[in-house]
């Protein structure tokens, strides 16, 4: 019975977990319209504008990859089970 | 075996740390050969045995395609650090190099059905710390140590321990950030042999999994070891020249 409980809520917490994607996805998409904007202004910077744009993507996505390895943890390595 | 065991995909979902392939005891403390140890050596066989290659009889005239090749890559890698560090810092570019060339292989080395060395946590934290010890060795060389020590009580003393709690935080994050995109694309594909390969047990044809699993494996390991690499160099060098005051970007 505690273990069904222990998985039902973990499984619950992977899922509320990935609602983290909801801000790297806000923010990733606001960035790559701002670089189309730019790239539309100036299409010689285009590589420049490109290449910030990806890592500024990245530094985004972060919040959303720990998230996921918050799901990932209670899905595949769950530490509650062994506490029981 | 049936020519339809090829296609029959897996068998089902486990997602685990890299094996350990035997274990040393020196001195009390146990060291684990791991899988990813062992396919770092490969890599790294690999590429010397590649560099070896190319550079063999180098001439100054009527080069071969293979120096051509050596020397597109070594001006690509010294190109984008004098862009992004400026002219100065053009004895950091084998280290850059070297760490994409690593990262890049390590995360591809999933097309061939090995298991990821940067799937292991502790490959990107290592390489975070090497930049961690590199910005903070940076900072103090511009700043001497006492200016290096009053960037930790600016603007105000009660910043402190923010100061360093964002110290600290750059190679966490750099490092989860790599280990995050290359594992979280390792389960999603595993995740998704499972699906192809209940579906062709399903309709009893070997449909799905032929093909649709490729075309997935490119962004998952092509696209994303590509950029995490890539991203990774652009942090270093970001990092390490934002502490730079001397720096002519």
């Amino acid at each position: 019975m505690e273990k069904a409980i222990v998985l039902a809520a973990s499984a619950l917490g992977a899922g509320t977990a990935m609602i983290a994607g909801i801000g790297p996805g806000i923010g990733e998409g606001f960035a790559v319209g701002k670089a189309c904007e730019s790239i539309g202004r100036q299409p010689e910077s285009s590589g420049a504008v490109t290449r910030t744009m990806f890592i500024g993507c990245a530094v985004a996505e972060t919040t959303g990859i720990y998230g996921l390895l918050v799901a990932l943890l209670l899905m595949f390595a769950n530490p509650f089970i062994g506490k029981l | 075996m049936k020519i339809t065991d090829l296609f029959r995909g897996s068998d089902g979902v486990d997602v685990k740390g890299p094996g350990v392939l035997c274990s040393f005891d020196i001195g009390g403390v146990t060291i684990n050969l791991t899988e990813t140890v062992v396919l770092s050596w490969v890599i790294i066989l690999a590429v010397t045995l590649l560099l070896a290659w190319l550079t063999k009889d180098m001439k100054t005239r009527n080069i071969s395609k293979r120096q051509a090749v050596a020397e597109w890559a070594v001006q690509t890698v010294y190109g984008l650090v004098e862009d992004s560090m400026g002219k100065r810092w053009r004895p950091i570019a084998p280290y850059i190099g070297a760490l994409f060339t690593f990262s890049i292989l390590g995360s591809l080395i999933s097309m061939l059905g090995l298991r990821s060395v940067t799937a292991d946590f502790n490959v990107p934290l290592a390489w975070a710390l090497v930049t961690f010890v590199m910005i903070h060795s940076t900072n103090i060389r511009t700043n001497g140590l006492g200016g290096y020590l009053k960037g930790y009580v600016d603007p105000i003393p009660v910043m402190l321990p923010f100061n360093i709690l964002s110290e600290i935080a750059t190679p966490v994050s750099m490092s989860l950030r790599h280990f995050g995109n290359v594992v979280s694309g390792m389960v999603i594909t595993s995740l998704l042999y499972y699906a192809l390969s209940m579906i062709t047990k399903g309709i009893g044809v070997a449909l799905c999994t032929i093909g649709i699993p490729a075309v997935m494996s490119l962004y998952f390991d092509l696209f994303s070891g590509f950029m995490q690499a890539f991203i990774f160099i652009m942090l270093t060098m970001a990092y390490i020249s934002n502490v730079d005051g001397n720096a002519e970007v």
